[in-house]
């Protein structure tokens, strides 16, 4: 690894401060389980590593008054998946955070940093899309937020512009009789990456019919896709079989994978179609109240 | 006492079974235990000395490309470089060929491999080394090292590499065994070539006729410990080697042969080691830290990257096999014909010609035609890797059998039974298979507790991914495989010395490499003999100048043949006793014998004397007593059989098997310590389910290796595994004093053939590519239009 | 030269300090300037697990934590499992399953399985392989790695009264 300068500011203006003056050769280190192997690797020309870990504010797990769930840029996933109130809450987006790597990687990965390490295939990426969740941007000009569909441009680049620092991630406070799913397909039972990741939420109305829908891809283009015509075809539908495989072929529609040693692009987008009638089926059963 | 060319002779009534056992057969917990769960045990990468540099390898980004020139001016200048080598600094050795260990090896091309003269092969060949303070500054010097290249076409894959017109490796390399010598420039290294019979004949004659190919991925053995070399070179000359491998005397030699030294000039100091499956028994980075200690005059250590050890160490072939097998209606198998194509590497010497002897050992056919190729490619020289060259030609057979007892509406393992190769038969070369236990392990397989239970009543879940749960129930085919496997077992050299101490205790040291528990296997039977309780041997595994020479760690062979050495060490020991005891009783040593732990008089009045007893009076007697034996045990060896048990759950949609149940049943001759008997037999199940499942090298359009990490090459984690039950049959080696025939290898032999055998069982179709990842097998399931229609998702699940 | 800096941490129990470039892990610091090289690297990528300390009581790949990140942080290693002479359940347990062949992996398993137990001491042979997907082994099989994880879960819930949680949340 090449040489490294290391800060650890306490406070976000004193981060945000130190990201604007290094320019391109600082980055935000988090859990450190992307930036440390691309360090290693050559792969990440950062020569200024500032540690978030230390700021209390973006340690924080916490829910407001309308039952939104923020969370801190330096949250660890294990925090996330061991919170009862977030596993009854958003079981999608708990089962990302405890697919990532091993037990020891959700030791320190962060939930933001599977965001800012801008990978098509990040678990928790399409699960908060799917939730509708929003980040928070602080900059040299203040602080902004950015839907995370928005967030990823390419891989390895998001919206965040020089000296920013993304501080929190909030998800929304769930409608009623909504839940949500995340799956995603691997060769290995764990510790692998997704050849194919889709979040999903439905909100069912009192009939039982799906009054709203969200559902995003990860690992089939260049970032994870938010996919509104496979979510449209479900509204006024009662997720049927029928409804499933319209939402599954328009998932498969959108879907433009690429082959690499993970998988080839057929076989990526076949699976698109599986996994969205399997993981909308699930977020509807949990939506029916099914545990 | 030496070289028990017959063991028969010293050793004891064989069979075993009439022998009633005191240590043999029990479970102790092993001396190196402790060592090994405080971190205390001392590793090659764990050595250290004073003034110690770290060295980093430069290696080729290209698969085949003449280096035209190196300059590593820059990096010399670099602050902290100590030493650089380049392929300049290795001296000129001999090309002919020899035998080694378990294959053959040619000094030239091991040279070539361990540093790259006017070639590079494969993309991660080495081409230079440096030796800095800190690994940090040997790694920014490589980036300073120039390297010109001129780029060649490369070749990657056997079947083109034997095409007209294919990019040739090595200009010089002619085929070996042709009936008649070729003079072109080839890739093809050797044939083998094994006939009997009239092969059109009795495909002719055939009732049922079988022909498929296949072809197999290159896998690695995946040792979790990466390939590390420590090296010091005094002003004399004198180097020490501290390292990980499976075999100090052969790093030793290999190490003189190329660096042109005497073998007196280099001690090698066996650390403890990480695994190796085969990986181990050849060098890489020894020479490379002899050359920069002796240039830097300082210590040298060398530590592999994961990265590296995928792209330029020990994988095993992959291969092209075509298997074609005819048999009666009445189910008797009476003639095949296999044509097998491996992967040498860059180098010549695959195991192909242990394919083409394992292919059809299993079975009596009495007709047959085998024809073998090795083929340089492109990629990483191979090494051994447990039972090399077994598992891909089992792969093959074992499908193609599973396929004749479908078509001929047999019951797999009766098939199998009724052409089960006995004591007597024929192997497929021709020398005859000596008491063998392969009908032992069919019929256990059929008495297992899995073969016994409902395969649709395992629930499946015990080790499932929880996204698994959301497979519909309509989209799971279940499936219950079985195959056999064959393994020779090696035997080679091995010597061992117990010294008895003063308090009637006793030191055990030997040269063998302790990878899975042979410590204490070798102190069992030096316990056994000498009536001592195991945990008052102490065994140690000695370097190059303090034991004698010991072949490697590699072919089963340790408790086997180390063992054979350890035991009759053992009755050097005992005879010394007898004559001390005798000189002590003033009277002749024939009229003295060792039983139980003690010396006993044969006149039946002089009370007998307990080893710690007479140990107390060694100084009084002669002096100390060190027994000590060296054998040759290639007439001791006894062939392996395994048989591998499994159900798999495919899911239709997604093309994912999961192995819900296995069972692993095998001949061990005799289990010395039965709980490391078990381990191997289940590493190796372990190992043969990850190269039927998900384990392969991928490699790009420039033949650059994109997996050479442990995150995409796919290696089984703790829960895409079953418990692995075991069932060990016990056929006693007649070779051997106590009937072992070694357990290491043969379990890694049937895996692949059992999986692809439960995915046909399963969903009807037959798997004929490893590894049988998702992408591949839905596709194959989509060919033969397998699948959940829309109307199946309601009608419940029907296997 | 680069650039030292002084770290002051708890290190199995004990304060200790040493000094290290920003570059350098965690595992670095521990195995080349510290001595303590039970700890191994099996990949420097966080899939092996062979380098697992646990720091602040949570499993961690010192692989992939930079040795500056543990100041002030409490540290464990497989070094400070045992409690003096006395082993720790879990390795008697590795010890009495023959759950180790080469042992280079052990050190990780044990460390992962000390924070596997102390937030679960009851669990199932599946929560087991679920903990332990991050450690790799190539030896065993894991069959007995489990084994003994499970063993030693039994040991340890005997020994602190018998009690344990139903299985399944």
């Amino acid at each position: 690894m090449h040489e490294i300068r290391y800060s650890a500011p306490a406070t976000v203006p004193e981060a945000v401060a130190l990201l604007a003056a290094d320019g391109g050769a600082a980055r935000v280190l988090a859990g450190g389980t992307d930036l440390l192997i691309q360090l290693r690797a050559g792969t990440c020309p950062a020569r200024h590593l500032i540690d978030v870990k230390r700021i209390t504010e973006l340690a924080r797990l916490e829910w407001d008054a309308s039952g939104a769930l923020h969370v801190g840029a330096a949250v660890p996933c294990w925090r996330l998946a061991e919170d009862r109130r977030a596993r009854a809450t958003f079981p999608g987006l708990v089962e990302a955070a405890a697919l990532i790597g091993s037990t020891q990687i959700q030791s320190r990965a962060t939930i933001a940093g599977n965001l800012c390490n801008g990978s098509p295939a990040a678990d928790t990426t399409p699960a908060l899309i799917a939730l509708g969740a929003v980040c928070v941007a602080q900059g040299p000009r203040g602080s902004r937020e950015i839907p995370c569909e928005s967030f990823l441009l390419a891989p390895g680049r998001t919206a965040l512009q020089p000296g920013e620092l993304l501080t929190e991630v909030r998800v929304p406070a769930p409608a009623p009789r909504s839940a949500d799913c995340y799956q995603r397909f691997t060769p290995r039972n764990e510790m692998d990456i997704a050849v194919v990741g889709v979040g999903a939420s439905v909100m069912l109305g009192p009939d039982g019919r799906c009054t709203a829908a969200r559902i995003a891809l990860g690992a089939v283009a260049p970032t994870v896709l938010l996919a509104p015509d496979a979510a449209g075809v479900l509204v006024g539908t009662t997720l049927d079989d029928a409804a499933l495989d319209r939402a599954a072929e328009a998932a498969r529609a959108i879907a433009r994978p690429i082959s690499d040693m993970r998988a080839p692009a057929d076989y990526r987008r076949e699976l698109t179609g599986v996994l969205v009638r399997r993981v909308v089926a699930e977020a509807a059963r949990r939506a029916r109240g099914g545990k | 006492m030496s070289a028990s060319d017959d063991p028969k002779s010293t050793g004891q009534a064989t069979g075993g079974a009439e022998r009633r056992f005191r240590v043999v057969g029990t479970r102790p917990v092993r001396h190196d235990g402790i060592d090994k769960v405080t971190g205390r045990a001392r590793y090659g990468a764990d050595v250290s000395l004073p003034g110690m540099l770290h060295g980093k390898v430069l290696r080729s980004p290209h698969a085949h490309a003449r280096i035209v020139s190196i300059d590593a001016s820059r990096a010399a200048a670099l602050p902290g470089v100590k030493a650089i080598v380049t392929g300049a600094d290795m001296p000129q050795v001999s090309g002919a060929t020899e035998q080694a260990g378990e294959g053959t090896s040619n000094p030239r091309w091991l040279s070539d491999n361990i540093l790259a003269k006017h070639k590079v092969l494969y993309t991660g060949h080495a081409v230079a080394a440096v030796a800095a303070t800190s690994p940090h500054v040997a790694e920014e010097a490589l980036a300073l090292i120039d390297v010109r290249y001129e780029v060649l076409p490369h070749v990657l894959d056997v079947r083109r590499a034997t095409a007209q017109g294919a990019p040739i490796l090595h200009e010089d390399l002619r085929t070996q065994g042709l009936p008649t010598p070729s003079d072109q420039p080839t890739n093809v290294a050797s044939v083998v070539l094994f006939e009997r019979g009239d092969l059109a004949a009795a495909l002719r004659a055939a009732d049922v006729v079988v022909e498929r190919e296949f072809d197999t991925a290159m896998v690695h053995q995946g040792y979790i410990e990466p390939h590390n070399a420590v090296a010091q070179v005094n002003p004399d000359g004198q180097a020490t080697v501290w390292c990980s491998t499976q075999g100090a005397f052969d790093v030793r030699h290999f190490c003189a042969q190329i660096l042109a030294m005497p073998l007196s000039q280099i001690r090698v100091v066996p650390a403890e080691i990480g695994g190796g499956f085969g990986g181990k028994t050849t060098i890489y980075l020894e020479p490379l830290a002899i050359l920069l200690a002796r240039k830097a005059g300082r210590p040298v250590k060398l530590v592999m990257s994961r990265a590296e050890v995928l792209r330029a160490t020990g994988p095993t072939s992959g291969s092209h096999i075509r298997v074609k097998m005819g048999a009666t209606r009445d189910g008797r198998i009476t003639c095949a014909d296999a044509t097998l194509l491996y992967e040498a590497g860059a180098f010549p010497g695959s195991p192909v010609w242990a394919g083409a002897m394992c292919l059809l050992a299993p079975y009596d056919i009495e007709t047959l035609r085998v024809e073998g190729y090795d083929v340089v490619v492109n990629r990483p020289k191979t090494a051994a890797y447990r039972a090399p060259g077994a598992s891909n030609a089992s792969f093959a057979a074992e499908s193609v059998v599973d396929e004749l007892a479908a078509r001929l509406g047999m019951d797999p393992i009766e098939l199998r039974t009724r052409n089960a190769a006995r004591e007597g038969t024929p192997t497929p070369a021709g020398p005859r298979h000596r008491r063998i236990g392969s009908v032992e392990v069919l019929e256990a397989a059929r008495r297992c507790p899995q073969y016994l239970s409902d395969l649709n009543a395992a629930t499946g879940d015990g080790h499932l991914h929880a996204g698994g749960a959301l497979t519909p129930p309509a989209a799971k085919r279940r499936g219950r495989g079985f195959a056999i496997g064959f393994w020779f077992n090696a035997g080679l050299q091995s010597s061992a010395t117990i010294g008895i101490n003063a308090d009637g205790t006793a030191s055990l040291v030997t040269g063998s490499p302790d990878i899975g528990g042979t410590r204490t296997s070798c102190a069992m039977i030096a316990a056994e003999e000498l009536g001592l309780p195991v945990e008052h041997i102490r065994p140690v595994v000695a370097d190059t100048d303090s034991v004698g020479h010991t072949d490697v760690t590699g072919g089963s062979r340790v408790t086997m043949a180390t063992g054979l050495a350890v035991y009759e060490a053992a009755q050097d020991v005992k005879r010394q006793l007898c004559e001390r005891a005798a000189a002590l009783w003033k009277t002749e040593p024939g009229a003295v014998r060792f039983a139980d732990g003690c010396v006993v008089a044969s006149d039946g009045d002089t009370p007998k004397l307990a080893l710690a007893e007479i140990a107390k009076q060694l100084g009084r007697t002669g002096g100390p007593v060190v027994g000590r034996a060296t054998v040759n045990a290639q007439k001791a060896t006894g062939a392996a059989f395994a048989g591998t048990l499994v159900d798999v759950e495919v899911d239709v949609e997604t093309g994912k098997v999961d192995v819900l149940r296995c069972t692993v049943i095998q001949d061990a001759g005799r289990a010395i310590h039965p709980a490391y008997v078990e381990g191997q037999m289940q590493g190796g199940t372990a190992q043969g389910i990850g190269w039927a499942l998900n384990e392969e090298y991928v490699y790009d359009d420039e033949g650059r290796l994109l997996n050479a990490g442990f995150l995409d090459y796919r290696m089984p984690v703790a829960l895409d595994l079953p418990m692995i039950e075991t069932v060990i049959v016990e056929v006693p080696n007649p070779r051997h004093p106590y009937g072992v025939r070694g357990v290491g290898e043969v379990s890694i032999v049937p895996p692949p053939a059992a999986v692809a055998n439960a995915i046909a069982n399963a969903t009807g179709v037959r798997m004929t590519t490893l590894p049988m990842s998702p992408p591949r097998v839905l596709a194959a399931l989509h060919a033969a239009g397998v699948g959940v229609g829309r109307e199946e998702t309601r009608v419940a699940a029907a296997t | 030269m680069a650039i030292r800096t002084q770290v002051s941490l708890t290190l199995n129990d004990e304060a200790t300090d040493f000094l290290c470039e920003p570059r350098q892990t965690l595992l670095e610091v521990l195995r080349d300037e510290l001595d303590l090289t039970g700890s191994k690297e099996g990949c420097a990528t966080g899939d092996c697990g062979a380098c697992s300390v646990l720091l602040d009581g949570r499993v961690v790949c010192s692989c992939l934590v930079l040795a500056v990140e543990a100041a002030g942080r409490e540290v464990t290693t497989v070094e400070g499992l045992a409690d003096g002479e006395r082993l720790h359940p879990l390795q008697t347990a590795f010890l009495e399953h023959a759950a180790l062949q080469c042992g280079v992996c052990t050190p990780g398993f044990l460390v992962a399985a000390k924070a596997l137990l102390d937030r679960n001491p009851d669990p199932s042979e599946r929560e087991v392989r679920y903990e332990l997907a991050g450690n790799l082994c190539r030896c065993t099989g894991y069959d007995k790695i489990v084994r003994a994880v499970l063993a030693a879960a039994r040991t340890m819930r005997e020994a602190n009264g018998g009690g344990g949680r139903a299985r399944g949340e």
